[in-house]
């Protein structure tokens, strides 16, 4: 092979490498665009049954329960329209905490809980420090019982 | 970095290793054109004086 | 008029104009990448206070939002000249944008890198394969193929005309990375301070946050120059020019 036709050969596997990295990320893409579902859309039915598919929400407060003696965990998730029981048994993620966003990945069983191989924390896009988010949250306590 | 300085460390040095990679590699290879160019001229230079002998 | 503006960009655009004003630029703009650096280092990780959720955690932010931002200003930076090289012929368009690639290509891969650095700990996962992730991965991969293309082709302007033509069309990606948080569910958070509304963080944390991302393009205006300079110096090697300024070194 000659110079110019190896560099031709070079051109199109390049060519060849882009369009299947595309082809690929497309595809996952095209798979996850709808990363998780919401708590509705599993009351709605629109949820995959068959296959682990993914559920976004807030842990709805007060309902964690941790078993004793090992890492298996119960909470509701909710996005204020429904709710879903989860169980999950593995090391949270460090902002797993009641009232926080998360994405967990798992399957509905036959009694309606969602049971859960992955759970990972979604947080919000507000930066704060803990002295502002502290006020914030007494100023809306206030604002509440002043409104009772 | 209550107990993330690890991920916090890594992160700020990849950055700025990446950053000061890139930053020699360009400035390095102004090195290597100037030096392809001195050896073409100089090769020009003694092609010309054999045409002259 | 027009003729005159045109005279105007050629003389503008002359490597021979540009290889000497580039080089009296770039000492200025690489000493304001370093001071503003500094500056935003020192108020991002000795004065911001930490996050009400995320703690220390989240002073990753001054290096993975700036990187991010940077690896789409780049990338539209570098298809806006190679479309100008494609439609006007100005050689010196098609410099920015080969020596612009590489530096893109830089950012992209701080970016998911810093990226993944902060999901671990805070998401649980170091990468998930959602919209945002997903696309800015495929925004590496461009760099990578104009990179690839620019390398591979030897005549230059087949290699410019090839690679500015994938850099023009992989600019659709540019929008869906940004709006991806919001067309689709994500694990990725909305926008912060990219947004029409308030920025939603506080001033003591958007100050340094805004410091770097300044200095990262001075950064990208010092280094896209540096490099232009040698490319320019390459591309017109046989020129007399070139040849006769080197001869004084």
């Amino acid at each position: 092979m000659n110079k110019r036709s190896r560099r031709k050969m070079l051109v199109v596997l390049v060519l060849f490498g882009v369009s299947v990295a595309t082809v690929l990320g497309l595809t996952a893409f095209q798979e996850n665009l709808l990363y998780f579902y919401s708590p509705a859309q599993i009351a709605a039915g629109e949820a995959p049954d068959s296959r682990s598919f993914r559920v976004g929400g807030l842990v709805v407060a007060g309902s964690v329960q941790r078993e004793e003696g090992n890492l298996a965990v119960q909470f509701d998730l909710t996005d204020n329209t429904a709710t879903v029981p989860v169980s999950y048994d593995g090391i949270l993620p460090d902002l797993f905490r009641e009232g926080q966003g998360i994405v967990a990945m798992g399957k509905i069983d036959s009694s309606g809980t969602f049971v859960a191989e992955e759970v990972l924390a979604k947080h919000d896009e507000n930066y704060m420090p803990p002295e502002v988010a502290d006020a914030l949250k007494a100023a809306e306590q206030a604002r509440r019982n002043e409104s009772i | 970095m209550g107990g993330y300085a690890f991920f916090v460390w890594w992160s700020y040095g990849i950055t700025f290793g990446v950053l000061l990679w890139l930053t020699w590699s360009s400035l390095s290879s102004k090195k290597k054109v100037v030096n392809r160019v001195k050896r073409a001229m100089k090769r020009e230079a003694m092609q010309q004086s054999n045409q002259v002998q | 008029m027009f003729s005159k503006i045109w005279k105007w960009i050629q003389t503008f655009s002359s490597p021979k104009y540009f290889y000497g004003t580039a080089g009296k630029l770039i000492p200025w703009f690489a000493a304001g990448a370093l001071a503003l650096t500094v500056w935003g280092l020192y108020l991002g990780l000795f004065v911001a206070p930490p996050d009400y959720q995320q703690g220390e955690s989240y002073r990753i932010i001054y290096v993975h939002v700036p990187a991010a931002w940077m690896s789409l200003f780049i990338y539209v930076a570098m298809a806006v000249s190679a479309s100008v090289g494609l439609i006007w012929q100005i050689r010196l368009a098609d410099v920015i944008a080969s020596a612009s690639a590489p530096i893109g290509a830089a950012f992209a891969f701080i970016a998911l890198v810093t990226g993944s650095l902060w999901g671990k700990p805070m998401w649980g996962a170091y990468w998930v394969w959602d919209a945002r992730l997903t696309s800015e991965l495929i925004l590496l991969f461009l760099y990578f193929g104009y990179m690839a293309l620019q390398s591979a082709i030897e005549d230059q302007r087949t290699a410019d005309k090839a690679s500015g033509l994938l850099a023009i069309v992989g600019v659709v990606n540019v929008p869906i990375i940004h709006y991806s948080v919001e067309w689709w569910n994500t694990l990725h958070q909305g926008a912060t301070v990219t947004k029409f509304d308030k920025p939603s963080i506080d001033t003591s944390m958007l100050i340094p946050l805004l410091l770097m991302a300044l200095a990262f393009k001075l950064f990208y205006a010092a280094l896209v120059l540096v490099r232009a300079r040698n490319e320019v110096l390459y591309r017109d090697r046989n020129r007399r020019w070139v040849r006769e300024l080197i001869q004084k070194l």
